[in-house]
């Protein structure tokens, strides 16, 4: 197990902290003594192939159910014990869609709103300043059955923030999208954590999303491989790329394919 | 809940919870609204048994005087509660078999990431399904009514009203129940011929349990074991505005039962949920 710590992120409380999670179906292992933090203003991309894992810690994070052993922090809320404090502060925007297509943009963002406590005038202001951030403001009485993937994706990124979480969770947002609406979640989304401080987890297989400076966790076969960044790790597996480094890390050439 | 929550965030007291509550009943309606198949075929199922099968039975099935009833009644009128619960029935499945949707799809996760305790997020889910089925119902109510059947007094149509969002509760609360223990979304078929067939016949909703203890003593025990029942002979007296006590009791235990059975199952530290990772 190659570990890269990171000394220097430890000094503030952490956004997100993972310690020693540890998750199984039965037999089945899901999750081995999973353990990572992400910092505030920080954009970390939780590396991992389908089946590594992800959705398993997704679902412990954002409190679907709580894990066998080991605890989620959220800004020093513990998911579990203290679930109300660690969801107000945290955002998530799933790999499924869970926009209703039936109804327009600004419904869906006022029944988010409303799951979170904020009346119609604040959720409407709210969600005004949220879809210009992400593009969208002349769509708002649009259904969502018309808008393209990428735009849907923007909503629910907007729809996100809504409720000013400091940490955002994103499982696997570019699913689906082709280049350009890629670019375009990757750029909104990397804004965040420049403007905002917000901190990010961004959980993908896709290497081409990871940019040097990054924080990078390596999820595979229910351990983390690797956590540190970018290119701490492409320089301990003695690589030239992330997804060299993952290679190798993993053992195999089953890498980054999609 | 913690007390130590930053500047920047409000504990989620009673009035967040209010707007919760309201937010999930609006969206509920909105989708009712959009979903004008749902609507209409929980209109037409109802009125194929009473135009049709009530209709063919008016001679063979005479229904003698009991309670609520003071007169001899027509069979549409005795079956009229009976699909009133059957039209509170289906749509208490059917939202359960969208909550076993939702999950896969994710909108139930995102209901519940809400700061909302999560029990407090499923009876809202609840209520929502409730309110549906209490318009379904008054929708039918209005056809019936152009049919002859209504009640003595226009009062049965308000002293219904309790004996509907309760005996709804039971059955959304069912529904819920099972939603957390059906794996996958096969299909609808499973649902009827398992639990909708056997609630509906096997109960006082077609006959009266005198008349099938004449026939078959086992199946009226059958018959007074089913919770349905209940609901059928609780929103029967209301509708004559009279309180069916037993009904009354049963109806709201069940209803007890089943919400209490939901929550545990949904729970995140003990729920069915974790056991396979749905």
């Amino acid at each position: 197990m190659t570990t890269v710590v990171e000394a220097t992120a430890k000094a503030t409380v952490s956004a997100l902290s993972v310690e020693n999670v540890s998750h199984a179906y039965g037999a089945r292992i899901a999750l081995d003594e999973v353990s990572f933090d992400v910092a505030p203003s920080s954009f970390t991309v939780l590396l991992g192939l389908n089946g590594a894992g992800k959705s398993t810690l997704f679902s412990v994070i954002t409190h679907l159910y709580v894990s066998r052993s080991g605890v989620v922090r959220i800004f020093g809320h513990d998911v579990a014990r203290e679930s109300g404090a660690a969801l107000a502060a945290l955002g998530v925007v799933f790999q499924q869609r869970t926009l209703d297509p039936d109804l327009s943009v600004a419904q869906n963002l006022a029944y988010h709103g409303a799951l979170h406590g904020l009346g119609r005038r604040e959720t409407r202001a709210r969600g005004a300043i949220q879809l210009t951030r992400v593009g969208l403001a002349d769509r708002t009485k649009d259904k969502v059955r018309f808008l393209s993937g990428g735009q849907m994706r923007r909503v629910e990124i907007a729809r996100a923030l809504l409720h000013r979480p400091r940490m955002l969770l994103l499982d696997e947002p570019t699913a689906g999208l082709d280049i350009k609406a890629r670019a375009g979640i990757l750029e909104v989304v990397r804004g965040l954590v420049a403007d905002e401080g917000i901190g990010v987890l961004w959980a993908t297989h896709l290497v081409d999303e990871i940019r040097d400076e990054d924080h990078v966790v390596v999820l595979h076969k229910s351990r983390v491989l690797a956590d540190g960044p970018s290119r701490s790790i492409i320089s301990a597996a003695g690589a030239r790329s992330i997804g060299e480094a993952f290679t190798s890390l993993t053992g195999g050439g089953e890498g980054g394919e999609g | 809940m913690s007390q130590a929550v930053l500047a920047n965030e409000r504990p989620f007291g009673w009035t967040q919870r209010l707007i919760c509550l309201y937010g999930i009943v609006w969206r509920e309606g909105l989708r009712f609204l959009h979903q004008r198949e749902r609507f209409i075929s929980a209109l037409v199922r109802p009125m194929v048994w009473l135009f049709i099968f009530a209709a063919g039975f008016r001679q063979t099935l005479g229904v003698s005087i009991m309670p609520p009833y003071d007169t001899y009644v027509l069979y549409e009128v005795y079956i009229t509660p009976g699909l009133i619960a059957m039209i509170q029935l289906f749509n208490g499945m059917q939202s359960s078999l969208s909550m076993v949707y939702d999950r896969e799809v994710g909108s139930m996760r995102m209901l519940l990431v809400s700061p909302a305790p999560r029990w407090f997020l499923l009876t809202s889910k609840l209520i929502a399904g409730v309110a549906v089925s209490i318009l379904q119902v008054y929708a039918f109510l209005v056809v019936a009514y152009f049919w002859e059947i209504e009640p003595p007094t226009w009062w049965g149509y308000l002293t219904i009203l309790p004996a509907l969002a309760l005996s709804g509760l039971m059955l959304g609360a069912l529904g819920m129940l099972l939603s957390s223990v059906i794996k996958q979304l096969e299909n609808f078929a499973g649902v009827m011929n398992f639990v909708i067939f056997p609630m509906f016949f096997a109960s006082s909703a077609l006959y009266p349990l005198w008349r099938v203890q004449q026939g078959s003593p086992w199946l009226a025990t059958v018959c007074r074991l089913n919770p349905f029942t209940y609901s059928v002979e609780l929103i029967r007296f209301a509708f004559y505005q009279q309180v069916d006590w037993l009904s009354l009791a049963v109806v709201l235990g069940c209803t007890v039962a089943f919400l209490g059975g939901a929550i545990i199952a949904y729970d995140p530290a003990r729920g069915m949920l974790m056991r396979r990772g749905g």
